[in-house]
């Protein structure tokens, strides 16, 4: 079975995002970066996927400048057999053209099923893996939560709100968003570490991948949000907080 | 006409409140572009076009076919993309429900457009293109996105963003029934494993009571529960709290959980750790109790308590019951 993972590199959750002065993006000197937390999900399926039907193997795709390679790296190290980097040469493509150059990328290698995280962390927009679903005319299913591989077909449960469930039976090939809770990603051990130097990498271009394809969205005037007031300390004991909590929600706040 | 089409979704017979803050956005952008607000119901009841009127929609399309009683992705997107082909509007609305942040993206990519995810201010230009600001970095920062070359513009909206115009009683909307044909649904649904019957799910509540590892073990979160069935609240976590076992992840409020966006949001044992910060600092109120005065969930904090959340929890609880039934 042929299986891919699309990973992004994003800045670590602990980070403090500082924009540009010019409004032009945010600040990246400095910053450490992650493999996506949820894409750790989608690396350690398709690890598990592999190890489930034999003979497979595990491709990560990255799409950004060179750093990226390090997140394939620890994907490599976690079990995944070889990489593609898409270096954007630069360029600030949006989703709509990272979807186009990754679909390429997935129909040109033969992939039979592609594990993604939900959403990348840094920009939150959640539509590249549904836009590569829709330009491979492949189903897809979100949020994945539980998955089972097997004659040509999955059955995948996806969490929607209020707890509720919804379990697909989907046809392969086709593309799975991955959420926290669907495995324990395991750690890359230090034979996988060592291994993971010589597996290949195989870079292609940005420019090349993506046809005629134009980006749809401008992005401009990046900035901090408005920093709230102060706000007031109560004091007293317990239940006296409390009352004056209670009566500054409703008379003040006008909230309940 | 440059219009605004809104997809308006209901459950369990009835519009759900988001479709209302929708609609009533709509109908203010659509005066901004000189056009009308404009409806897409799927499934649903010619009942649901007359909810939608007093907030502004002049026409509701009501999408039918036996295949779309349930949701599904392909079936959804394509419904709506026959739609906005025939109709053309301008821009499209959805809330950014758990159905539109799965099909929407996939709809803008048919549609061969431009998508701002997770919108939380939106206004018209003076070249009468939607300026839709989107929180990245789950709110550390702001953008400001423009599709200004591809049509329609689209846009799902952060629930709770901009609340519901006062409806004007005795308006009315148009209603347009079609049957619609859903295609080739590849994946089919085989159950739909219910959830707590009335739960509102958290990236739609309007308030929210939280607690963080403070809670000591998840048994403890039934003081969070009882205090919130008496204020109509739902009941979120902290990363930390999660980890620790006392809540299941899709409770979890933070950059890796959900990003919500409540009138009220009340933080109890949650120290404040950037991530949790970064999923609920839009909400417009924010209550913090937590034994350490240092914590820093008390700078983002409109009123603060320094105490024992197991003190605080039940007092507020038997004060709120005792006010609200006055």
């Amino acid at each position: 079975m042929k299986i891919a993972v699309l990973v992004k590199q994003v800045p670590d959750t602990e980070t403090k995002i500082k924009t540009k002065a010019d409004g032009s993006g945010i600040e990246m000197e400095g910053v450490k970066f992650i493999v996506g937390p949820y894409d750790e999900f989608a690396i350690e399926e398709a690890i598990k996927t592999k190890e489930k039907n034999a003979g497979s193997e595990v491709t990560v795709v990255s799409l950004g400048p060179t750093r990226v390679v390090e997140a394939m790296r620890t994907a490599l190290a976690m079990g995944c057999d070889k990489a593609i980097h898409i270096d954007d040469e630069g360029q600030n493509p949006d989703s709509y053209v990272i979807a186009k150059a990754l679909a390429k990328v997935i129909a040109d290698g033969g992939f039979e099923i592609v594990f993604t995280g939900k959403q990348a962390i840094d920009l939150d927009n959640s539509q590249v893996t549904q836009q590569v679903a829709e330009f491979l005319g492949w189903p897809q299913v979100m949020i994945l939560e539980k998955i089972e591989v097997g004659g040509g077909k999955a059955m995948a449960t996806r969490r929607v709100s209020g707890g509720a469930k919804e379990v697909y039976e989907v046809p392969l090939p086709a593309i799975f968003g991955c959420e926290k809770g669907l495995n324990t990603p395991r750690y890359a051990s230090l034979p996988g570490i060592m291994k993971a130097k010589s597996k290949p990498i195989e870079t292609k271009k940005l420019s090349e991948l993506k046809g005629d394809a134009q980006a749809k969205v401008v992005y401009s005037n990046y900035r901090m949000p408005p920093e709230k007031a102060p706000g007031k300390m109560l004091s007293g004991d317990a239940a006296t907080q409390v009352k004056e909590l209670v009566r500054l929600l409703r008379e003040e706040a006008k909230v309940i | 006409m440059a219009n605004v089409l809104i997809f308006a979704e209901h459950q369990d017979g009835k519009l759900k409140k988001t479709a209302l803050e929708l609609a009533s956005k709509a109908a203010e952008l659509a005066t901004g572009i000189g056009g009308q607000a404009e409806a897409a119901v799927i499934g649903g009841s010619e009942g649901l076009a007359k909810e939608l009127a007093p907030y502004g929609i002049k026409k509701v399309y009501l999408l039918a076919s036996p295949k779309l009683d349930k949701y599904n992705t392909l079936g959804f997107v394509k419904a709506l993309a026959d739609l906005i082909q025939e109709t053309k509007p301008e821009i499209v609305l959805a809330s950014a429900s758990p159905a539109a942040k799965d099909f929407f993206p996939r709809l803008a990519a048919r549609l061969n457009t431009g998508l701002a995810s997770d919108v939380v201010e939106m206004k018209i230009d003076a070249d009468k293109k939607l300026i839709a600001t989107h929180p990245v970095y789950s709110g550390k920062a702001l953008v400001d996105m423009k599709i200004p070359n591809s049509l329609p513009q689209i846009a799902m909206i952060r629930p709770n963003s901009f609340g519901t115009a006062a409806p004007q009683e005795g308006a009315s909307a148009e209603v347009v029934k079609k049957d619609t044909d859903p295609g080739e649904l590849k994946a089919e649904m085989k159950d739909l494993v219910k959830g707590a019957t009335g739960k509102i799910d958290l990236t739609e509540a309007e308030i929210i009571v939280s607690g963080g590892r403070a809670m000591k073990e998840a048994a403890n979160f039934k003081i969070l529960q009882d205090l919130a069935d008496v204020i109509g609240a739902s009941v979120g976590a902290s990363r930390a709290a999660v980890d620790s076992g006392y809540a299941p992840h899709d409770m979890q409020v933070g950059q890796t959980g959900k990003v919500v966006n409540p009138k009220l949001y009340l933080a109890f044992g949650i120290s404040g750790a950037i991530q949790h910060l970064a999923g609920m600092r839009t909400s417009k109120v924010i209550v913090a109790v937590n034994k350490d005065a240092e914590a820093p969930i008390f700078q983002k904090a409109d009123y603060g308590i320094v105490g024992d959340l197991f003190e605080v929890v039940p007092l507020l609880t038997q004060e709120f019951k005792r006010v609200l039934s006055e």
